[in-house]
């Protein structure tokens, strides 16, 4: 039997109002355990103030082969940026 | 879309700088190599470890047993990282191992080399991590996200390791005479295993120019050597000290230093395996793999105890 | 004994038990299962020889103001083995790595009562070391505890293990809770815990986990002592040799 543990990606929040931001991954038997292992591989120069951690066969991904019919849609839609629309200097706080 | 279109809009990417990510089409060649260079980086990270581990349990003070303690940990994050940073390719950290452990992986030369001495500990954070960090730093521009991530973080890390390498052997240059003799011994020893680092010379370097063009790699061998020398040449006045070289010498016209012959057959006999230390490197892993082999297990049986067991009891 | 005297030995033998602790799990940095419990063990012996440092630093104080000039440096490397007062347990080599998880947990689980009544008690740097030790003795004793578990309750090979390691061990986990002379004096000014306190609250965690790693709780009442005192096992020489020798063959140089 392959013993080879499990890889789990790691997501890291850097401090208390910032996202959680992939930090990379490593091999632990539970969460727990990578819980535990990700304090002390990507936070042990003060990188962090809480871990997710997720299997990484849990993760589904877009496929990069689809990347023109998902993202390039988006880019005639100027319309849903702020600065499209054309408004007079006077108006404030908008 | 035919082999050609994929490998044009790959290379179109490669030279607008835009950074290929897992998933994206990329030839056989480039992950092979990517494979091969990253692992053989992760394995060299924590052979690496070894020859800086033994002085551990003798450093000669409190603070330098933390900070090598810290340094060789830093080691084993690098290795991690990398290994990773490998893994996004599709080969699993088992697989590399056993590379490594069957000898059909190459891991530095460097760390065939023999630690003697407490000033071992200096000279390994001087110039070996020196000539390391000239080589990384460019790396954390190459073309394949994650591997330039991960060279993002341990180039952070690593300027730490060249700066208490450098510590140590300027307090031993300040030190008793038998201190100073320890500082020379091994600035002697470390150098042309340190200057042999960045590889063969570029004429003799068969798969650089590929992988410049694939920017995973971004000056050459001799580019990077000729500025490790340069850097070195001077900063070793402010030990006191002198490198092994005679023919060491500024060159006003071209601006660097020229020096001595390398010694290639050195070199080459040391990859091979005829190294002072590459058998005991390569068991000390191993072993370790092996004695560990049981502890892993262990804890895969439990944890999928605990699973089938929060199963049984969903199900309750 | 004078007051300066007991409490300078204290501190000592705090120092000693952590120095010597961290230096032995700093043995297996290279050397782990995994990479990953590698850096985790590494951190520990950091932790650990971090808190040595601490008190070391403050026992060389103390020592300064009687007028005998000492440093961190001095007290761990050019005292022979007789002066150092740790426990027993913690100068027993690594093994396994069942024996090594063993060892931490019996002495985290110790700590952090250890380390939470120093935080409260009256001397006020030992008070402020013990409140700082106290929170890395709370994950050490978290992520021993796991591997206890694990292990106890792992696979066949693993469990022997553990059976092998508690045979180990056991009979040097007595002396933690017996208390000697310079511990009885800190007890009375309110400086160290009452070790008999300790010990009840001990029992209980390590049963709990044992009972989850399917461990049985040693009957055996025939306990070693004699570290706190400077009468050690041979394990100890070993040890100070390694670590002393660049102390000791260049003495009086700057490192």
């Amino acid at each position: 039997m392959s013993n080879q543990w499990p890889l789990w990606e790691i997501f890291i929040r850097s401090k208390q109002g910032l996202d959680h931001k992939h930090a990379g991954s490593l091999h632990a038997a539970d969460a727990e355990m990578a819980i535990e292992n990700a304090r002390d591989v990507y936070t042990r120069r003060m990188e962090g103030v809480s871990i997710w951690v997720v299997e990484s066969k849990h993760i589904h991904a877009s496929n990069p082969d689809e990347a023109a019919s998902f993202y390039d849609p988006a880019n005639d839609k100027v319309y849903r940026h702020p600065t499209f629309y054309d408004l007079p200097d006077e108006l404030k706080h908008m | 879309m035919s082999v050609q279109d994929l490998e044009k809009i790959f290379q179109d990417k490669i030279d607008a700088d835009i950074r290929i990510e897992p998933k994206d089409w990329m030839p056989d060649a480039y992950r092979k190599t990517l494979v091969r260079q990253m692992s053989q980086h992760a394995h060299s990270e924590i052979v690496g470890m070894l020859p800086e581990a033994n002085w551990i349990t003798r450093a000669p003070t409190l603070r330098r047993k933390a900070t090598l303690i810290a340094k060789v940990q830093d080691e084993a994050g690098h290795g991690l990282y990398l290994y990773s940073a490998t893994e996004t390719l599709g080969t699993g950290r088992d697989e590399l191992l056993e590379q490594l452990h069957t000898g059909k992986a190459k891991y530095s030369s460097i760390f065939n080399y023999p630690t003697l001495t407490w000033a071992d500990m200096g000279a390994i954070g001087w110039l070996v991590d020196g000539a390391a960090i000239m080589n990384q730093v460019p790396l954390c521009r190459a073309s394949y996200g994650p591997y330039a991530r991960a060279m993002v973080r341990i180039c952070k890390e690593e300027s730490f390791h060249q700066r208490q390498g450098f510590e140590i052997l300027l307090t031993l240059s300040r030190g008793s005479e038998a201190q100073r003799r320890m500082c020379q011994d091994a600035i002697n020893r470390w150098w042309w295993p340190s200057v042999m680092m960045f590889g063969p010379n570029d004429d003799a370097s068969p798969n650089s120019a590929q992988s410049m063009q694939w920017k995973i790699k971004r000056f050459s061998n001799d580019e990077l050597r000729q500025k490790f020398v340069d850097v070195s040449a001077e900063q070793v006045k402010i030990l006191g000290m002198t490198l092994p070289d005679p023919d060491l010498v500024w060159n006003e016209d071209k601006q660097h230093y020229d020096f001595g012959a390398i010694d290639w057959d050195e070199f080459w006999n040391v990859i091979k395996g005829n190294g002072p230390c590459n058998k005991e490197r390569l068991e000390a892993r191993v072993k370790a793999h092996e004695d560990g082999a049981w502890v892993r297990e262990a804890a895969m049986a439990y944890a999928e105890k605990v699973s089938r067991n929060s199963v049984k009891k969903e199900i309750a | 004994m004078s007051e300066s005297t007991f409490l300078f030995q204290y501190v000592l033998h705090l120092a000693d038990d952590v120095l010597i602790l961290g230096h032995r799990n700093s043995e297996w940095t290279g050397h782990g299962p995994i990479l990953e419990q590698d850096i985790a063990i590494s951190n520990i012996a950091l932790d650990l020889i971090g808190q040595a440092r601490n008190f070391y630093q403050y026992a060389a104080q103390l020592s300064n103001e009687e007028g005998i000039s000492a440093t961190e440096d001095s007290l761990a490397y050019l005292r022979d083995g007789w002066d150092f007062r740790n426990c027993l347990l913690a100068e027993q080599t690594n093994g396994d790595w069942a024996k090594t998880i063993l060892r931490q947990f019996f002495f985290s689980a110790h700590q952090v009562d250890l380390y939470a009544w120093l935080a409260k008690g009256n001397d006020t740097t030992l008070a402020a070391i013990g409140a700082k030790a106290y929170k890395e003795a709370i994950y050490h004793l978290r992520w021993s505890s796991e591997w206890v578990i694990r292990l106890g309750d792992g696979t066949e090979e693993s469990h022997a293990r553990m059976v092998r390691a508690l045979d180990e061990l056991w009979k040097f986990t007595g002396e933690l809770h017996t208390p000697v002379p310079y511990e009885l004096w800190a007890t009375g000014a309110g400086i160290g815990p009452d070790l008999s306190l300790l010990r009840l609250k001990w029992e209980e965690r390590i049963k709990n986990i044992f009972d989850e790693a399917g461990l049985t709780y040693p009957s055996t009442q025939w306990m070693q002592t004699g570290g706190k005192e400077g009468r050690h096992t041979e394990q100890l020489g070993y040890v100070l040799a390694e670590m002393q020798f660049l102390q000791r063959a260049y003495p009086g140089c700057e490192w």
